[in-house]
């Protein structure tokens, strides 16, 4: 789960990593209202939403006079704010942060994620702040230092301070270094997060260490014991599709195709995609319904497809291990019917119980295509969404 | 012949009685070897009762001191599931298969960390499990899809793995052992320590590997392939076409930092001579043509 900037930021707070003064507000009324008696140097507004980049498409405005502030929460709050996470039709701008804006001296970088090769989570530092780590990593590796902390264990001074030499911080600053890095450490394992991520990581004139941005990914596994962090969801993020489907336990992910894919199991469910694609199609989904695949779970799966005017067909491809094919051939009936299914379905049947599966849907009355194996399914689907 | 599990294998289910572990260890019981194989079940508290026939024991401790059982099978709930592998690492079990989906990442970091250096294997969390056709299965796959023979199969995913096994077996070619390493980013057992053990097993001739998107483990594959396989390797990567920044089912099927993506797996598999298919339906003719090269 992601996190917005503010949320982020009031992680920091909680975990003593110095932050700018600021509030968000999700009323443009409030934030003009607040700014008039706000007495900063200057301000920094922040469009909050998930996506990354938001500078670069105008949701990030700096103001010197409280005039040119809210001429900036005018045009940043209700904008449709797009950049090169949000895909082509933006994001609408419901919350805004202002901040007061921080005298730069340098900026850096650090980031903390889980290192999947060594199975230990990573510090990660560089010099190189405020542009895009991605870039830095490709490009210049020699400039991003990383220090992998072994389980539960605690990072000690000599290798921060190390860190702090290598990104050229002067001695003065590394008792401070140290303290955030144990800070940014101890946030990430009691909130479970994935990621965190500040950039950039800024010293002030007054040679202060500061988190000018916030970035926090939490565990999706780890939800159910994080309750506080539960309240920082915020559902207008999240694709209506993807969240109806994840209550009725499927894993749903929405693309740009036309052929919707219902497959039990995730690496057949990408599998799928792939197969849909290889002859010539697109995918509208990755929808994984799981070892159950019960007749309500396929009726979720067929309402959201049927909602979805771009989808021109659908393919099941179920491999029956446990479940049994004649469950899940009943199931699809049912789901089929209920959901009076117009498109075009194709169904690929294979594994336990195959023989009655594919006698259950022959009588069903059920209009749809058999397919005998997935070649067979993606070249009939990609055929009948073709018309 | 196989890998890691055989017919002297004894295993103990962890969480033998929730309804999961209950009806798999049924499943496995009835499974060839299954009666010999099967001989204990840990769930605090209930030592004493039995589960279709099966002595259940407090701890893995006393289930290893009573029935001498090597091997554990975890049905365990996420928020438990890490203890309960720590556990059978403190027993001092040769393996530990995890099937329990959804474990916190910083669960499984700390019993990595506490494992290294141990003599236990862990095969796992959120897979299928390990068979060696004929004779053992373990886990919750279907048995009857399978067939003894000599090609090995690893991969991460469950159902994409009884395609291709199920592939094999209608083209009549057996399978040495069927390994599922499972589809989180922090696990046990990789695909390369899989690949080294089928190189090692006489009675393996050649091996699929199923990847998929995330991480860089189909590639530290490839570079140990080109320089020390000795036997034909088939793979097949799914994601090709998934989108980055997605978690495509599997917690750790996804593409980060423009790392882990399905082109740059299969180019390196390509580079060490892997006979790599983009068509998941071609897996098992890929492999009957890999044979007779």
């Amino acid at each position: 789960m992601k996190l917005h900037e503010y949320q982020a930021k009031q992680l920091f707070q909680r975990y003593g990593i110095p932050v700018p003064k600021g509030v968000a507000y999700s009323s443009k009324e409030a934030a003009l209202d607040a700014v008039k008696s706000m007495i900063f140097g200057s301000w920094v507004i922040k469009a909050q939403i998930h996506a990354g980049g938001r500078g670069k498409g105008g949701g990030v405005k700096i103001a010197t006079t409280s005039d040119t502030a809210i001429l900036a929460i005018n045009s940043i709050f209700g904008m449709q704010l797009v950049t090169h996470q949000t895909g082509p039709k933006g994001k609408l701008v419901e919350r805004i942060l202002i901040e007061e804006a921080v005298s730069i001296e340098r900026e850096l970088y650090l980031g903390m994620v889980v290192d999947r090769t060594s199975q230990q989570i990573a510090l990660m530092v560089s010099a190189d702040g405020g542009m895009d780590i991605e870039k830095v990593a490709n490009e210049t590796p020699d400039r991003l230092f990383t220090m992998l902390i072994d389980g539960e264990k605690k990072i000690d001074m000599a290798t921060s301070s190390e860190l702090s030499e290598k990104i050229g911080l002067q001695q003065e600053l590394h008792v401070g270094a140290d303290e955030l890095f144990q800070n940014v450490y101890r946030l990430f394992l009691e909130c479970d997060a994935s990621l965190v991520e500040i950039n950039p990581l800024v010293i002030t004139e007054d040679n202060r260490l500061i988190a000018a941005d916030a970035k926090v990914t939490i565990d999706d596994n780890a939800l159910f014991r994080q309750s506080e962090i539960q309240e920082f969801r915020d559902p207008s993020e999240e694709d209506i599709n993807e969240s109806k489907a994840a209550e009725a336990g499927l894993n749903f992910i929405s693309l740009n195709g036309n052929i919707g894919c219902l497959v039990n199991g995730a690496g057949l469910a990408m599998a799928t995609m792939d197969i849909i694609k290889l002859h010539g199609g697109e995918p509208a989904n990755f929808l994984d319904v799981g070892g159950g695949a019960n007749a309500q779970q396929v009726a979720v799966a067929f309402q959201i497809m049927l909602q979805q005017s771009t989808v021109k067909a659908v393919l099941v491809n179920i491999f029956g291990g446990i479940m049994r094919c004649d469950v899940i051939a009943k199931g699809i009936v049912e789901a089929a019917q209920e959901t009076a299914m117009s498109l075009p379905l194709i169904i690929r049947l294979e594994g336990t119980n195959v023989i009655d599966g594919r006698e259950i849907l022959a009588q069903s009355g059920l209009n749809y295509i058999s397919a005998t194996d997935m070649d067979d399914a993606a070249i009939k689907a990609v055929h009948a969404a073709a018309g | 012949m196989s890998i890691l599990v055989d017919r002297n294998t004894r295993v103990v289910t962890q969480g033998i009685t929730g309804k999961t572990g209950v009806f798999h260890t049924k499943n496995c019981l009835e499974y060839c070897f299954g009666e010999e194989c099967f001989v204990a079940g840990v769930t605090p508290g209930k030592g004493g009762e039995r589960v279709a026939n099966i002595p259940v024991f407090n701890s893995v401790r006393d289930a290893k001191l009573d029935t001498g059982c090597n091997t554990s099978v975890i049905y365990v709930p996420p928020k438990f599931a890490a203890k309960a592998i720590d556990e059978a690492v403190d027993a001092e079990l040769d393996l530990v298969v995890c099937i329990t989906e959804g474990i916190p990442v910083r669960d499984l970091v700390n019993t990595r960390a506490r494992m290294r250096g141990k003599k236990t294997i862990l095969l796992g969390p959120n897979c299928p499990g390990i068979i060696t056709p004929g004779t053992i299965k373990i886990g919750i796959m279907p048995g009857y899809i399978h067939k003894p023979g000599s090609i090995g199969v690893v991969s991460r995913s469950g159902t994409l793995t009884y395609e291709v096994v199920d592939q094999l077996t209608k083209l009549g070619l057996g399978q040495s052992t069927c390994v599922g390493i499972g589809g989180d980013p922090v696990n046990g057992l990789k695909h390369l320590d899989v690949l080294k053990r089928f190189n090692d097993d006489d009675d393996t001739e050649a091996v699929v590997m199923c990847g998929e998107i995330g991480g860089t483990d189909e590639e530290a594959c490839a570079r140990w392939i080109a320089e020390n396989m000795h036997k034909p390797v088939i793979a097949f990567i799914a994601g090709a076409t998934a989108p980055p920044g997605k978690r495509m089912g599997h917690a750790g099927a996804i593409i980060s930092g423009g790392e882990g993506t399905a082109i740059a797996k299969i180019e390196a598999l390509r580079d060490a001579g892997v006979h790599v298919t983009e068509n998941p339906a071609e897996m098992g003719n890929f492999v009957a043509s890999a044979l007779t090269l």
